[in-house]
């Protein structure tokens, strides 16, 4: 499997040869970074009111006020991310015509695939990697629930998992870069937002859309809850969606 | 055989682009893929080099079939597409260490093996720069590199040298022409000088279909019926030309101007010895005499024209 090592380096390094990691990086960090300072002042804020009223005091925990909350909205700042980073993947090897190159090499579409997308996800963790600032910042000063933490953390690298491999399937679909990014947005509100429908109180199909909701399973495991529906719902969906990909190129072989 | 072609047929939706294509490759040979623009010539290299599916028909390459072993074809050979497409933000060090990579070029036999096509192909002073500040040249050399790469016993290079200036043009021919005693090479090309002069043997493809196979020369001795002699004679234009087409095995005389006559034989007998004895006989200054062979591009279009006639 020297293959996928291959592609992955490859992609990584023009993630990094060019300026669209950094702007990622950067609009990412900066939302994180404000988020995080925010909810840590309405914290701090609360706990003073909380010194009166010792029932609100007991709920009061940074992961609930602060972590929960900043979990939550650096899932949605990557969500508009998402399409940036991958739009590039697939879209542009068929443009160029550098395909023509990449699938007659001797590796297999699962190595090109799995490389592409290893090599996105490579880069997402290393954003989240530095959020890891955050609570190590106020770690001396506070109490915090680390298992809570790892779990919020591996809800974010799931769910960020899931979002890159609709991305790159939206990049499979077309030789335009914009065109992929418009579309895997498209894809990635469609299935974050189908769980409303259930507060809408569409009968029957309500519970359905929920379970396909991307925001639904990343509810429980943001609050420091691993439940095995949810990590096993992320995992298919990644491969649900790197296997799309797949029959993608397949046909494209015997079409064009 | 480094290259067995069957039957091989293409259609892009409801556009035939090749149809029923059957030749074969010996291993060391050289073969030129000769043909207008949009005759297929792409569309078969791409089968052979993996990238296409096949409509129907088969396509060995080194004794693997290109879409049931395609992996085993595909490390087979070097691929140098038309256009030569390549990744802009990479430097030619990078990319072609991820070619190599890709090819399963693995640990120290890397380095060495990067060392020596770098050098091969003159690219020892771009090596750190940025493939999307190369020249045409040296874009076509990092192509011609990254096919190299692992030794595969077959090169299958799409125009090699379109849109090269003619400096660059020779130094690329002359490269292809250093590769030949080491590798199977087939290249397409609508040039065809640059195909007789590279190729061992020609393929000619047009709408779809080989209509021709065979050594440059044989091409160019297929065609010519009868030698064909160029001729310069001073004397009265009538009297010459009657005197020329009365001579036995004499075709066909058509006068060039200025005292210049195009004779053409009958058969494949040689004429120059009868007509120099001719024009000298009748007491006219003989200036010039020379047989004149069919060149490759006649050659090509007769072929063509033909074919369409």
């Amino acid at each position: 499997m020297s293959g996928i090592g291959a592609v992955v380096r490859k992609e990584l390094t023009i993630y990094f040869a060019t300026p669209i990691f950094y702007l990622v990086g950067f609009c990412f960090l900066l939302l994180g970074g404000y988020f995080f300072y925010a909810n840590l002042l309405y914290y701090n804020l609360l706990s003073f009111q909380g010194a009166q009223n010792p029932q609100l005091a007991a709920m009061l925990t940074p992961q609930q006020m602060v972590f929960r909350p900043l979990f939550g909205t650096l899932a949605i700042v990557f969500l508009f991310l998402v399409p940036l980073i991958t739009m590039r993947l697939l879209a542009e090897e068929k443009r160029s015509g550098t395909a023509e190159l990449l699938f007659t090499y001797p590796l297999t579409d699962a190595a090109i695939i799995g490389g592409k997308f290893l090599a996105a996800l490579l880069v997402y963790l290393l954003l989240l990697a530095i959020t890891v600032i955050y609570p190590l910042s106020v770690a001396p000063i506070t109490r915090l629930d680390w298992g809570a933490l790892a779990s919020g953390y591996l809800g974010l690298v799931l769910l960020g998992g899931a979002c890159l491999a609709l991305g790159l399937f939206a990049s499979s679909l077309t030789e335009n870069q914009i065109i992929a990014a418009v579309l895997a947005f498209a894809f990635l509100l469609l299935f974050w937002l189908i769980g409303w429908q259930q507060e809408l109180g569409a009968a029957g199909w309500g519970g359905l859309f929920a379970a396909l909701s991307l925001l639904e399973h990343f509810e429980n495991l943001a609050r420091g809850v691993i439940d095995t529906r949810d990590v096993v719902f992320y995992l298919s969906f990644i491969y649900f969606f790197l296997f799309l990909t797949q029959r993608q190129l397949e046909s494209r072989r015997w079409r064009a | 055989m480094m290259i067995e072609v069957q039957d091989l047929t293409k259609y892009y939706g409801p556009h035939l682009a090749i149809s029923r294509v059957s030749f074969a490759v010996a291993a060391g040979e050289i073969v030129g893929f000769l043909g207008p623009n949009g005759a297929g010539k792409t569309t078969t290299l791409k089968i052979l080099a993996g990238y296409l599916t096949p409509t129907s028909g088969r396509a060995r390459i080194n004794g693997h079939d290109v879409v049931e072993d395609s992996l085993k074809a595909r490390r087979s050979l070097g691929y140098l597409p038309e256009n030569v497409p390549l990744y802009p933000d990479l430097t030619v060090r990078q990319f072609l260490d991820f070619a190599a990579r890709a090819k399963g070029v693995t640990g120290d036999r890397r380095g060495a093996e990067l060392k020596q096509v770098v050098q091969e192909c003159g690219l020892s002073e771009v090596v750190g720069t940025r493939i999307g500040a190369l020249s045409k040249g040296f874009r076509q050399r990092v192509g011609l590199a990254q096919a190299l790469l692992n030794r595969p016993p077959l090169l299958i290079l799409d125009e090699p040298t379109i849109g090269l200036d003619p400096s660059q043009i020779v130094e690329i021919r002359q490269l292809i022409k250093e590769l030949a005693g080491r590798h199977t090479v087939i290249l397409s090309s609508h040039i065809l000088p640059e195909v007789s002069q590279l190729c061992q043997r020609v393929i000619i493809i047009n709408r779809g279909q080989i209509i021709a196979s065979d050594t440059p020369e044989n091409l160019s001795r297929q065609l010519s019926r009868g030698l064909r002699v160029h001729l310069a004679v001073d004397g009265p234009v009538e009297e010459v030309l009657a005197a020329l087409q009365g001579l036995e095995g004499v075709q066909e005389v058509s006068p060039l101007g200025e005292h210049r006559y195009l004779v053409v034989g009958r058969d494949d007998g040689d004429l120059r010895p009868e007509l120099a004895r001719l024009v000298v006989g009748r007491g006219w200054n003989l200036w010039e005499l020379k047989a004149q062979e069919f060149t490759l591009e006649e050659v090509f279009l007769n072929l063509v024209t033909e074919e369409e006639a």
